[in-house]
């Protein structure tokens, strides 16, 4: 797939990241490469070590070994904000929006960032327009009463598509999505899916960290499967499936 | 079952003056004119009006409202200070010290004193701004107190004496004003500031603060930026207060300063500043009207703090203002 030619164009390399909560060791000795326009996967059983790897990678947790490189910098280490500025957005996996603003101006936090500021020409324009535009492409009808509303009224399926909105402003280029697809119904994700698809159309990489197999294979490009901290799997989606210690680490023993 | 819920309906007069905003009478105009209005005129007249006792309570109500304003404006970025007291207390021995010591008129101590005020309590504070919720309040707590005693151990600035002899201001009529227009002004500041994108910001951080740094905004620059603007309110109001007394010292630090602007807020009701400002004209004209009943002054007054908050938990403002923009009727629901 596009797979192949973009192989040179490495955006993020994780190199034997490892961190440990007192004796529990979450995450042990994690590599992985991220190419540009990639859509990862990352899977594994409860308590594998999915999201530290999120928080490691962004940076609201240090790593107590190893390396992540983002476009050839090192970025290991730095604060959450100097993470997001030079591009890596993420949704968090317990979604809490500003519950008391309207859904658009719930985009006005990310629109705010310097990032965007110095992307745009350093200024801040009308951000409430730009902030429409986006709720618009994440499938906010627009001029509907959702866009007004108080964003703690919205129904799951939008609050999600919030969270995504929440990254296209940031204008990232690398982003992180936390169990997004948990708690969705089909249609809601027939509407969702479309829309990380365009994310990868239009040059964005992306990591889903997922427990919806089925719906991710059908989408992403590679998987990256962890147990107990460590990666025991790297591939095409169906195919992984199919190793025995993966098939060991979902059901537990042959 | 029958049951008996209470409906509460917009008037439409709010619903037009919100969204459409087309006022067809004289009497519409009015609905919106005076909320805003009423405040302004009340205090540019009352200075003209009140006997001399009376004036120097103004001005200590106007500095109560400014103090919780300034604690207001803190509570809506997530920081719930104990310690205005020490916004004030800078401020005032900052103004004390440069008129007194480093002989500058009042007219440039002041503004001085207001902005180094406001960049030292920021300061002060920066180490902590990590810390959340009543960490954060325990800080600000001690830190005034600690001066008090540092002023006291140290003999700096005067010692237990204080400063005394500090220019005074020109006539009690300038006085008056200063304070009220000063208080006008943060009111209708305050208000805008909250609306604005970046008043959207500091108060996203109150809310789901990892959101804020993860969309790239680094929010211990936004909570120093938020001190600082609250610390500069507060340092204002301690260098006035300087001058009106010709007088800087450990009091300054008192508790009274941190605490009350507090119960102000609460009972005027939190986030609107005008709940704030309300707050600070009941309690404090109503601790000076019980002073003729003597001991039971405090208990009384006590009392009053109570039903307030009991009877109207959510704030007399937010009271009034439901009142104002609403019907409300007892409806008959099945259940």
């Amino acid at each position: 797939m596009t797979d192949q030619n973009n192989k040179t164009n490495l955006i993020l390399r994780a190199q034997n990241l490892s961190k440990s909560f007192g004796g529990v060791k979450a995450v042990v000795s994690v590599s992985f490469d991220l190419h540009e326009g990639e859509l990862v996967g990352v899977i594994g059983p409860n308590g594998s070590g999915k999201t530290t790897l999120v928080n490691l990678i962004t940076g609201f947790l240090k790593p107590d070994r190893g390396k992540i490189e983002y476009k050839g910098q090192n970025i290991t280490g730095w604060a959450p904000y100097r993470i997001a500025r030079i591009g890596i957005a993420r949704t968090f996996q317990m979604i809490r929006p500003f519950a008391e603003l309207p859904s658009f101006k719930n985009l006005i936090i990310p629109l705010y960032s310097p990032r965007v500021k110095a992307l745009s020409g350093g200024k801040y324009g009308d951000l409430d327009a730009v902030a429409k535009d986006y709720l618009e492409e994440v499938g906010f009808e627009r001029e509907s009463s959702v866009t007004y509303k108080p964003a703690g009224s919205l129904p799951h399926g939008y609050l999600k598509r919030l969270e995504l909105a929440k990254c296209l402003a940031l204008r990232a280029d690398l982003i992180i999505l936390d169990e997004l697809f948990s708690g969705l119904s089909i249609a809601e994700l027939a509407s969702i899916v479309p829309i990380i698809e365009k994310l990868v159309s239009v040059g964005k990489t992306v990591i889903m960290i997922e427990h919806r197999l089925r719906e991710l294979f059908r989408i992403a490009d590679r998987v990256v499967v962890l147990n107990y901290g460590s990666v025991i799997a790297d591939g095409i989606p169906p195919e992984v499936m199919e190793r025995s210690e993966v098939r060991k680490a979902y059901l537990g023993s042959e | 079952m029958k049951q008996r819920r209470k409906e509460r309906i917009d008037r439409g007069i709010k619903a037009r003056s919100d969204d459409v905003f087309s006022l067809n009478s004289f009497r519409e105009m009015l609905y919106v004119a005076v909320p805003p209005l009423a405040p302004v005129l009340i205090l540019l007249i009352l200075p003209l009006e009140l006997s001399s006792y009376w004036q120097k309570v103004l001005i200590s109500t106007c500095v109560f409202a400014l103090l919780a304003m300034s604690w207001d404006f803190l509570v809506g970025v997530g920081m719930v200070s104990l310690g205005q007291a020490l916004f004030f207390g800078v401020g005032a021995y900052i103004a004390g010290i440069s008129n007194k010591i480093l002989g500058l008129p009042i007219w440039i101590d002041i503004p001085i004193a207001t902005i180094l005020g406001g960049i030292v309590s920021a300061l002060l504070l920066a180490p902590v701004l990590r810390l959340r919720g009543v960490y954060f309040s325990m800080v600000t707590l001690v830190l005034p107190l600690m001066l008090e005693r540092i002023v006291e151990a140290s003999g700096v600035f005067g010692g237990t004496e204080g400063i005394s002899g500090i220019t005074p201001f020109p006539n009690s009529f300038f006085e008056s004003y200063l304070i009220v227009l000063v208080t006008l002004f943060a009111l209708f500041a305050f208000r805008r500031l909250i609306t604005t994108d970046y008043g959207l910001v500091l108060k996203a951080i109150k809310d789901n603060d990892r959101a804020v740094m993860s969309v790239g905004i680094n929010i211990y620059w936004m909570k120093a930026q938020a001190l600082f603007i609250s610390g500069c309110v507060g340092a204002f109001c301690g260098a006035f207060i300087t001058h009106v007394y010709g007088f800087v010292g450990m009091p300054s630090f008192a508790l009274d300063y941190s605490i009350l602007p507090l119960s102000s807020a609460v009972v005027g009701g939190m986030g609107t500043f005008a709940g704030s400002f309300l707050g600070a004209f009941i309690l404090v004209p109503l601790s000076e009207a019980l002073r003729g009943i003597g001991g039971l002054r405090i208990v009384l007054y006590s009392f009053f703090l109570v039903f307030f908050i009991v009877a109207l938990p959510e704030g007399i403002f937010h009271y009034i203002q439901r009142k104002y923009q609403q019907f409300e009727r007892w409806v008959e629901v099945d259940k």
